[in-house]
């Protein structure tokens, strides 16, 4: 290889490896704003805003979704499998939004520290199967369940 | 270079000449075009058609057939340009920066329909259409640096100066890459994470599904090919307008 050129690649190199060092500075400094949502253990432990607005992801607990009044009122638990927070919404719920899936509530803490939220957004996992696979699946883990 | 065969050598060397790119995309294309309708019909009935509904999102799930291919060369069609850019940069080769030019619509075009079937598919199944997450933020930016590379290249004159100017733009984003990629690794995000490419090694995706998947996705990488050739050919064209390949093209009455 030609000086002039090795030295043009060389440049290009560091260019990149430059660009490269600077923007992982920048993304780890921003780390907690890139951040979409705050856990239930960040809430349970104090870390997320007390009274500004903020976005809690979690679990739906199975079992845990009811309509106290019998109105547009929901109330569940959601959990990441350490901690929970109990969230209270009004409004439609996503498709998606069932016990047993991820979902993404926009709100803030009331005193007693229960989330209520404004938006209620579902989130969907990498999952993709037929519904006869996802019954047969259920079917072993219960029949091994029973062993 | 003693590590590559010599026969590949001759052929990058002969690649690199204009007029016999111009001659060989030309004979290439028919047989492209028709892997590319084989490849696209088997997909399209396999996704559309053959693949069950999903177990959670019924018939919703079938945008995937379109929305993860152009999310994927989204992004490989940015590494293309970048690696195109840097071979420009570096030897100086104009089919390199033909290359880069040419890949930019296309890969602006991948990414805005990424971008919108996601967000149709997004209105339903989490219940809204656009989120500020990692992810669908970075896509975004990426659609801005093709546009970037589009408008950069336009506003200039003299083409090759304008190619040397969007060859460093476009290294310069090619950070944005791993970020997109791992966007919903390294960040909590709306996005879902990665279904074919997991961390357990097997795709959480039943086979009936996957399958379809792959052959748009290999679809799709053929149609850019087509795309960036045709686009090729008429830059070249263009830009040797007054050598004498071009016009001898023309004194013989070849297709134009």
């Amino acid at each position: 290889m030609k000086v002039a050129r090795k030295q043009r690649l060389i440049l290009i190199a560091l260019m990149v490896v430059g660009t490269g060092i600077a923007t992982a500075f920048a993304l780890k400094s921003f780390n907690e704003n890139l951040m979409y949502f705050f856990s239930t253990t960040d809430v349970v432990a104090g870390k997320a805003p007390k009274d500004a607005l903020f976005r809690l992801g979690g679990m739906v607990v199975k079992g845990t979704v009811i309509r106290p009044d019998k109105g547009m009122m929901v109330r569940f638990t959601l959990t990441d499998f350490s901690k929970e927070v109990t969230v209270e919404y009004t409004g439609i719920l996503p498709d998606l939004f069932r016990e047993g899936q991820g979902i993404v509530a926009h709100g803030k803490l009331n005193t007693q520290g229960v989330f209520i939220a404004q938006e209620v957004l579902a989130k969907h996992d990498e999952n993709y199967m037929p519904p006869e696979v996802k019954a047969s699946l259920k079917k072993k883990a219960t029949t091994e369940g029973k062993l | 270079m003693f590590l590559i065969p010599d026969a590949v050598v001759r052929f990058y060397h002969r690649m690199a000449s204009p007029p016999h790119f111009y001659t060989f995309t030309e004979q290439c294309m028919p047989w492209l075009v028709g892997v590319f309708v084989i490849l696209v019909s088997a997909g399209l009935v396999g996704g559309l058609y053959l693949a069950p509904a999903d177990y959670q999102q019924g018939d919703s799930y079938r945008i995937i057939y379109i929305h993860v291919p152009s999310a994927w060369m989204s992004l490989f069609i940015y590494i293309v340009m970048a690696v195109a850019g840097a071979i420009g940069l570096v030897w100086r080769i104009k089919l390199a920066e033909v290359v880069l030019v040419s890949s930019a619509p296309i890969g602006a075009a991948f990414t805005f329909i990424a971008l919108v079937t996601g967000s149709l598919w997004g209105k339903p199944m989490w219940g809204t259409w656009w989120v500020w997450d990692a992810r669908l933020t970075s896509e975004l930016v990426l659609l801005f640096l093709y546009l970037g590379v589009m408008g950069l290249y336009g506003a200039m004159d003299d083409k090759r100066v304008a190619s040397k100017a969007v060859a460093i733009l476009a290294l310069v984003g090619v950070v944005n890459i791993p970020i997109i990629h791992y966007s919903v690794e390294w960040w909590s995000s709306l996005h879902q994470g990665p279904t074919v490419i997991t961390k357990t090694g097997k795709p959480a995706m039943h086979s009936s599904m996957l399958i379809p998947l792959l052959l748009m996705a290999l679809a799709f990488k053929v149609y850019y090919v087509i795309a960036l050739m045709q686009r090729a050919r008429t830059e070249l064209l263009s830009r040797e307008r007054n050598s004498q390949w071009v016009k001898n093209k023309i004194a013989m009455g070849a297709k134009l």
